[in-house]
């Protein structure tokens, strides 16, 4: 292989040459990092993807330290938390960056997709691998919701309660259904034990597995950017002069030219450093200063051990699932709340045949797309408002109206975008 | 492009500058996966000192108490085991305890605070069993001394002193713990003054 | 366009802040964790009046004395009172089922309470006590209305007696408590009962988060470390990119 014979002589050299005639180890750093070609004009939007994989890893290492220490049972597991609080050297620590990770990830989550939405990363040929980050969102809410329950505080408690219950809308089989979830007649140590099961083993593989599709996906189609323009042109049809005087790797090279593109490393790895150095600034403010965030990363019933028999005053998801939780609280039929919550998520994974332009990014849409977007973002924060406050009648009219205006977006989007009065893209991205 | 011209040192200063504070970070990061391993206050509570009471301990006679789950002996020697002693010298790996198995106040020919009250970790120093106290038959195994310690696992033997013979699998002499007299009769096994 | 929206989101983000909790309006309860003596004072309050009915099932005596600064052996001579091991949780002998019995609802253990509640909340709980002979121990609570427990500081407060005022309401006439006023039979005054539940109240807001204070100061050199590494990132990637723009 061409890598093979630049790599460096010496002892380095020799350990390298050895290690790549076994695994293509320089093939895929080359590929994938040093010579992977990225559209130059990456903004703070494109952050979001590394922050997520840095979470990961935070939530990985902190969980395997966590479960040293945590008792899976309905007697212990309460115990156990105050035990890895209060007994455990630094168990307060690992335990907040735990706890405010998962947080993070959800914060970091949406903003990824936000970008996606805005600067039509979904659109052809992107599908698949806005699929995949679907999937990515939904393992995640499995696993935040389980993940929820093994504190075993109040909130763990009624808060499974009331989403298990959902199941029960699904007509014949609902009840039977939720009580197969459960494993016994209301939540209890059998319940926990398989959500703890599932949390730190199935779910954190699936998670991984479908990062690694993701990004394998994200490399074979290309990055896309903020102007929403194709940086690979067909082979033949850039000058020379025009190409970036970078090595990219040839499996990229041979099949297309590629313009305004620099190397992944080490233009984007310093950026991203960059990145991960500012989120961990946020970050580590809210783990050593506020972990609770206002009752929003860590929720006051929850310090008060789960009680089958003492409803809290207010049940709410944690805030990462609010948005949902109004739309399913929006409408007053069980079934179609139901059906209307799962719609929210779906919806969204159907976006790449929604919208049917051919322009991606909103910096040269219609005015209508713009006016679209910002509604949909006023509306998830509403709906989030909602969602994690007592109700009122107020409330329950506002969140009628924005589960509304949530699914108009779409509705919308799918009119306008077929014949759609877009601006002039350019050949080039821009600055 | 590339027309402005790369400083390369201020480039390479950098660069080593953000891997090193990286790096520090990353070491910090670790700093509370490792120290979390460390035993707990629960463990650490369940290791406290324990109080002994030995006004009941009858002239030759061994109690057993639990120390940081390991059995810790007390032992009141009669005279005639303590002159018992000094004839096998000879016969030790370590007479003088001149190994760490024992702090500074036990480091004496009795290896004891008072002759007469011995206080041992009973675990054999080979491979971690706990040795039988043969009050009167260890003649049979050391001739001349009629008291001492006979691993059954691997055949060790110890004296009086819990000092280890000679041709024997054990290599060092039994560990003496930490521990403080806290009145006459009262031994607190765990914690010696000045020592944790 | 972007920037807009999202200047949009932070500026809703204060409206998130829930708006639950009890209708009475909490007072300040402006405790110290940094104030050893006034943790130390709460300790030994909180063993004398709370602990007969209120453990600590997840609090231990050696950590809590290490904590708050008070030395092991004087901790263990003074402030455990049932022979308890220094190393062991702060438990008291009641009998859940038995207790159940007697106020209705077993007592709840108190490590968390700060973080249920909140400070402000236990301050004014324990100012809130009044005399109300209709409730079987003769004390009610305006925060915590038809409250099971006795006044346990009453020998320290004395019972407070409520100031009524008739109010309309929906129309109606109803009597609402407007204040309380000392009826002067406690061993302390107004101000210093006051410091006593402010340190009850401290103490705590300690064993709620006993990590509190060693999070903060080691968050501080965290958040400093972080800055030296965003400064050398900032100029590391404005190195780099160099080559691009």
């Amino acid at each position: 292989m061409a890598e093979n014979s630049k790599a460096a002589s010496g002892v380095v050299g020799n350990v390298i040459n050895w290690i790549d005639d076994r695994i293509p180890m320089t093939r895929v750093w080359n590929m994938h990092i040093a010579q992977y070609p990225a559209p130059k004009n990456f903004n703070f939007w494109y952050l979001f993807g590394s922050l997520a994989i840095l979470v990961l890893v935070n939530q990985i290492l902190t969980g395997i330290w966590l479960t040293m220490n945590y008792v899976p049972s309905a007697e212990g597991a309460f115990a156990s938390v105050e035990y890895i609080m209060r007994d455990v050297e630094y168990g307060w620590l690992l335990r907040y960056l735990h706890s405010t990770g998962a947080s993070a990830f959800f914060v970091v989550v949406y903003l990824h997709m936000f970008r996606g939405m805005i600067y039509g990363s979904y659109q052809k040929p992107r599908e698949l691998l806005w699929l995949f980050g679907m999937f990515i969102f939904l393992a995640l809410m499995a696993e935040a919701f389980m993940g929820y329950l093994l504190p075993w505080g109040q909130m763990s408690f009624w808060g499974a309660q009331v989403i298990i219950s959902l199941f029960g809308a699904i007509p014949v089989i609902g009840e039977d259904l939720t009580q197969w979830i459960r494993g016994d007649y209301v939540i209890s140590g059998a319940t926990l034990n398989r959500f703890f099961a599932l949390h730190v083993i199935a779910l954190p593989l699936v998670l991984v597995i479908l990062v690694f599709l993701h990004i394998v996906a994200l490399h074979e189609v290309g990055s896309n950017n903020p102007d929403g323009i194709d940086i690979k042109h067909k082979k033949g049809t850039i000058s020379e002069d025009e190409k970036p005087k970078f090595k990219f790797h040839e499996y990229y090279t041979d099949k297309k030219d590629i313009v305004d593109a620099i190397p992944f490393h080490p233009y984007y790895t310093v950026k991203d450093v960059l990145g991960v150095a500012g989120f961990l600034i946020l970050f580590c403010w809210v783990v050593f200063f506020s972990p609770e965030m206002g009752g929003f990363f860590l929720e006051a019933p929850n310090f008060e051990a789960a009680n089958p028999l003492k409803t809290p005053e207010h049940i709410f998801p944690v805030w990462y699932f609010t948005p949902f939780y109004a739309i399913l609280r929006a409408i007053p039929d069980k079934l179609m709340g139901v059906a209307a919550m799962g719609a929210s998520i779906v919806v969204l994974a159907l976006l790449p045949w929604l919208d049917r332009g051919s322009v991606r990014s909103i910096r040269y849409r219609c005015t209508l797309h713009k006016l679209n977007i910002a509604q949909f973002v006023v509306t998830f924060v509403i709906l989030g408002w909602v969602g994690a406050t007592p109700q009122t009648d107020f409330k329950t009219i506002l969140s009628q109206i924005t589960t509304v205006t949530y699914f108009m977006f779409f509705v919308l989007l799918f009119v306008y975008s077929k014949n759609e009065t877009t601006k002039p893209l350019p050949t080039r991205v821009t600055k | 492009m590339s027309n402005a011209p790369v400083d390369n040192g201020r480039r390479r200063f950098l660069t080593i500058a953000t891997s090193v504070v990286g790096g520090v970070g990353a070491a910090g990061a670790a700093v509370p996966f490792i120290a979390s391993w460390n035993p707990s206050e629960r463990a650490k509570s369940a290791g406290a000192p324990v109080e002994v009471d030995i006004s009941k301990l009858e002239p030759g006679q061994l109690i057993r108490v639990e120390w940081r789950g390991k059995p810790v002996w007390v032992i009141s020697r009669t005279p005639k085991m303590l002159e018992d002693m000094k004839a096998h010298e000879g016969q030790l790996r370590d007479p003088a305890s001149e190994e760490p198995q024992q702090l500074d106040s036990a480091k004496n020919p009795y290896r004891s605070k008072r002759p007469e009250i011995f206080v041992a970790v009973g675990i054999c120093t080979h491979l971690g069993c706990s040795p039988s106290f043969l009050q009167g038959g260890f003649g049979e195994k050391v001739e001349g001394t009629e008291d001492g310690f006979f691993c059954p696992c691997h055949g060790s033997k110890f004296d009086m002193a819990g000092r280890v013979f000679q041709a024997v699998p054990a290599p060092l002499n039994l560990e003496i713990p930490p521990y403080t007299f806290i009145d006459e009769t009262t031994i607190l096994v765990g914690e010696e003054e000045g020592v944790a | 366009m972007m920037k807009k929206l999202i200047i949009g989101l932070f500026a809703l983000l204060p409206t998130f802040v829930m708006a639950a909790g009890p209708s009475v309006p909490l007072m300040d309860a402006n405790n110290d964790l940094t104030d050893k003596a006034s943790l130390q004072r709460g300790a030994q309050l909180f063993m004398n009046y709370c602990l007969g009915c209120h453990q600590m099932q997840y609090q231990r005596y050696e950590r809590t004395f290490r904590d708050i600064g008070i030395p092991t052996d004087i901790g263990q001579e003074q402030l455990i009172f049932d022979g308890s091991k220094v190393g062991g949780h702060i438990l008291n002998a009641m009998d859940q089922d038995d207790a159940a019995k007697w106020f209705g609802a077993a007592p709840p253990d108190l490590t968390l309470i700060s973080r249920v509640k909140s400070p402000d909340y236990i301050y004014t709980y324990l100012k809130s006590f009044y005399k109300d002979e209709s409730r079987p121990f003769g004390v009610n609570n305006t925060v915590f209305p038809l409250v099971g427990m006795p006044h346990v500081l009453q020998e320290l407060q004395g019972l407070p007696l409520p100031i009524t005022e008739e109010v309309e309401e929906h129309g109606k006439m109803v009597t609402k408590i407007v204040g309380l006023e000392t009826d002067g039979s406690g061993e302390m005054s107004t101000d210093e009962y006051d410091h006593a539940a402010r340190d009850i109240t401290n103490f705590l807001a300690y064993v709620g988060e006993p990590s509190r204070l060693e999070s903060e100061s080691l968050g501080i050199k965290v958040l400093g470390f972080l800055l030296i590494l965003f400064i050398l990132a900032f100029f590391l990637k404005k190195e780099y990119w160099r080559d691009v723009h």
